[in-house]
């Protein structure tokens, strides 16, 4: 692509609180706010930052299956719902599973680029504690081959194509080593959801993370290879998050040093009736990592935070993996040594990702854009890492179904 | 007739009854598993749920309803593997759905008692009474067209009293569940001495496929189960009314079933469980008991008292407590009943003053729905009991009069060879009654 193109920049992002098991506040049974509060919520608080909704020239939301956990469909007209003034302005709804985040930013990022728009609000939402675990499986099933996959598939569809994956690994790397990288991941990612008030994890009070990520795998109640501590959550959440020009960055009365610019990216689209050939690899998730540097021109050594889409613990080592930082079975190794914990040499979500922050599905890629850009521009509170200056960027990576739609992106500060 | 073609026509007798209507939910689930195992070649299963009231008849399918869509849901994986043929079934709510309809299809509710006459078994739970168990029977096995074999859910009538007065030639078994049938994981089993060994095989798989946990009692009235649970009531009663001597018989009956509960880490106080049961019910069981047992002194004045004031307990349609010697509130006792006044005094109005007479539960003291599932429940009982043995208050002592009445009742059931062994005893109370421990334990010696 022509890099000779206008410069995008993302601010005034907003994450609601993620609400499901492990929030005190959650209980099943009990009355919840629906899919509608969540947008409003998460929409209103962007639009506090910018002035209002009178600065917004489109808007985009991002969900997965409102239509299945809330009957609802039509979302791009709940966006005017957020604000009156967005009333008679362009809007769209963008799914793509897991990966709807991901493809909302970048239609966001396209509008900006086409000239548009110079400001639009991106929202990305999901509700899912509507129904039981077995009926949301159904409908998270989604994100696969319907015709082709679902009717051999297992009770917990995804959960399953992942335990397979995790099965080959261990097959072919070793079981034990691979666990207890699974652990530590699950550790970090608790840990960090402890610092951020909105993450599910936040309360999380459990005293040995890791041996309780150990506990052995049941299949008979769940899959192969993999323990609940293994998946990320069932979450209701709901983020949004200005896509801009640098004309709107003036319009809406931001600073560059509290906005990120949009530096590089991948879009990438596997084909969904065609099983991955190597159930160890994310090939997906690779080709759009690269793309994402390549265009950047930046590489893994000029990162300094990233954003993996652990929806799995073996999705996030399979990440590491595909993103280039550990040779294939070298990501246990890396996990194990600390590299990916706030600690590490590229310390991955910190603010506790899918597993600890939570998984509102749809809206999970327009989170990671907030997270980044709170940890990019200093709004990062207790969770905040100190970047060095040698490694300026950070890089979000959003996956849908078994790694079929990935959007990778890269930010850098924008002073 | 194998297992399964046994199983092609099932009767149930008091089918909308609590214990019946669990009785069917198992039975139907378990037919249409059968059927579901042998494809499409599967012969028509019936069961013919029978009641003399229609309106228990549609709660019974509500009721049925729910738990098979609850159980469908709990096994949504073996369902996808028995449905993979069925090419339209294709995601988790597709298959549970069809599981409910295959159930509820084999169903045939009616209030007519002939629907028994081409069944193979039929599964009688009608209430505990004597003459009218040997009446139904009676007019079912002249007509059966198929030599039919009898499953009796009776809790306190020996088998081989109504195998000789309804003449079936040993064609009849004991298979008593708890209540409810769908959760306690015991069942008792009681072989008459004429028991057909055939039925005998069929029960023990019966209660196998039911994943239940079979405990045989011998043929004697009350078997295990009620033979300590009516002991320990009496107990509790005869406590009760030495207590009165010195305070209200109201504030004595919630100081022994506090003290049964909270101090002996049961899940329920003995007064609750008798309303539970029902405070009629109790009285047909005793009676029972009380005429085949020589030289028993198996009554109570007070509950025949209570009972004859319409003061019943047992449940609503909907599961929920019926006021008896306790009065509910969402559940939990609020009131204790005085057979004097004919009403309830509130608890509040005795707990803080009978509560502090009685001092306090041991300190390392946990209530029992957390008790049960400590992984380390011996050592917690050990300390627990340990320390209750040290204390010299009130409640403390009625606790360890009451353990060891207990005790001595299950020691007395296997004396009397209604148990086989010791036990046998404690895991029908840890089974049947949801104790966190047996009645047969040193805690109280």
């Amino acid at each position: 692509m022509n890099n000779d193109h206008r410069k995008v920049f993302m601010t005034a992002g907003y994450q609601t609180v993620s609400m499901g098991s492990g929030r005190k506040e959650f209980h099943p049974k009990k009355a919840r706010p629906g899919l509608e509060d969540y947008i409003k919520e998460a929409g209103q608080g962007t639009l506090k930052q910018i002035g209002g909704g009178k600065n917004v020239d489109e808007g985009v939301i991002s969900n997965f299956m409102a239509a299945r956990f809330n009957r609802q469909g039509h979302l791009a007209a709940l966006i005017p719902s957020v604000d009156e003034t967005l009333r008679w302005k362009p809007c769209i709804r963008v799914e793509g599973a897991c990966g709807s985040g991901g493809l909302g930013l970048m239609t966001a990022v396209k509008s900006v680029l086409a000239g548009t728009a110079d400001v639009v609000l991106t929202i990305g939402v999901e509700v899912q504690n509507t129904v039981k675990a077995i009926y949301g499986a159904d409908y998270l099933a989604g994100a696969g081959w319907y015709k082709g996959e679902r009717k051999k598939g297992h009770v917990y569809f995804f959960p399953a194509l992942f335990s397979d994956r995790a099965g080959a690994y261990f097959e072919k790397f070793g079981r034990d080593k691979t666990r207890r990288a699974f652990a530590r991941w699950y550790r970090n990612a608790v840990e960090n959801a402890r610092l951020c008030e909105t993450a599910q994890e936040f309360q999380n009070a459990t005293a040995d993370l890791e041996a309780l990520g150990l506990t052995e795998p049941n299949p008979r109640s769940f899959v192969d290879h993999l323990n609940v501590f293994d998946c990320s959550k069932v979450s209701d959440a709901g983020a949004a998050i200005a896509v801009v020009s640098e004309e709107g960055l003036k319009r809406i009365g931001t600073a560059k040093s509290a906005a990120v610019e949009v530096v590089g990216w991948g879009q990438v689209e596997a084909d969904l009736t065609v099983p991955p050939e190597d159930p160890t690899r994310l090939e997906t998730t690779a080709r759009a990592v690269k793309k994402a540097l390549d265009s950047a021109g930046i590489s893994l050594k000029d990162l300094g935070a990233v954003e993996c889409h652990d929806c799995f613990t073996i999705s996030g080592l399979l990440s590491v993996e595909a993103m280039g930082l550990a040779k294939p079975g070298e990501g246990p190794d890396y996990v194990l040594d600390g590299q990916t914990s706030r600690q590490g040499a590229v310390p991955f979500n910190t603010s506790g990702g899918l597993i600890g922050w939570g998984h509102p599905t749809g809206g999970t890629g327009v989170r990671q854009a907030v997270t980044i850009w709170q940890q990019l521009t200093g709004k990062a509170g207790n969770w905040r890492i100190a970047l060095p200056s040698s490694r300026p960027y950070a890089l979000s990576i959003n996956m849908g179904g078994n790694d079929k739609t990935v959007v990778a992106i890269v930010y850098r500060r924008a002073d | 007739m194998n297992y399964a073609d046994r199983l092609e026509n099932v009767a149930v007798l008091g089918a909308a009854g609590k214990m019946g209507s669990g009785i069917v939910l198992l039975t139907a689930m378990e037919m249409a598993d059968l059927k579901l195992e042998s494809g499409p070649a599967a012969k028509d299963y019936v069961l013919q749920a029978i009641d003399v009231s229609p309106q228990g008849l549609s709660g019974l399918l509500k009721y049925l309803r729910d738990q098979v869509l609850r159980a469908a849901e709990k096994k949504a994986g073996g369902l996808r593997k028995a449905y993979e043929g069925r090419p339209d079934l294709v995601e988790n709510e597709d298959v549970v759905r069809q599981y409910v309809e295959d159930v509820l299809s084999l169903v045939r509710p009616t209030t007519k008692i002939e629907a028994a006459y081409d069944a193979a078994i039929v599964f009688e739970a009608v209430s505990e009474n004597p003459e009218l168990k040997v009446k139904l029977l009676s007019q079912i096995k002249a007509h059966n067209t198929k030599n039919a074999l009898f499953l009796t859910n009776t809790s306190s009538i020996p088998i081989s009293e109504l195998n000789d007065k309804v003449k079936l030639d040993g064609r009849i078994i004991g298979f008593h569940f708890y209540n409810p049938p769908a959760v306690q994981k015991l069942v008792e089993i009681i072989r008459a001495e004429a028991t057909v060994p055939d039925l005998a095989d069929f029960a023990t798989q019966f209660a196998k496929k039911l994943r239940k946990t079979v405990v045989p009692s011998h043929d004697v009235a009350g078997f295990i189960g009620n033979g300590h649970f009516m002991r320990d009531a009496l107990h509790a009663i005869a406590e009760a009314e030495k207590l009165a001597a010195d305070m209200s018989l109201v504030e004595a009956v919630y100081v022994v079933n506090k003290v049964s509960q909270d101090f002996l880490i049961r899940p329920m106080g003995i007064f609750q469980l008798i309303d539970y049961v029902g405070v009629d019910v109790c009285q047909y069981i005793l009676k029972v008991m009380n005429d085949r047992t020589p030289g028993a002194k198996l009554h109570s004045a007070l509950l025949d008292r209570v009972a004859a004031l319409g003061v019943l307990g047992g449940q609503f349609a909907d599961g929920s407590q019926k006021d008896g010697f306790l009065k509910y509130e969402k559940g939990r006792p609020a009131g204790v009943f005085d057979p004097d006044k004919k009403a309830y005094v509130p608890v509040a109005e005795i707990a803080a003053r009978r509560d502090e007479k009685l001092g306090p539960q041991p300190a390392q003291a946990k209530p029992w729905k957390q008790v049960i599932s400590l992984a380390d429940k011996a050592a917690f009982l050990d300390g627990y009991f340990k320390e209750l043995r040290e204390m010299t208050t009130p409640g403390a002592e009625l606790a360890r009069a009451y353990g060891r009445r207990s005790k001595d009742i299950g020691l007395g059931l296997v004396k009397d060879r209604v148990a086989a062994r010791d036990e046998d005893v404690n895991t029908v109370l840890l089974t049947g009654f949801y104790h966190a421990y047996g009645p047969i334990n040193h805690y109280f010696d």
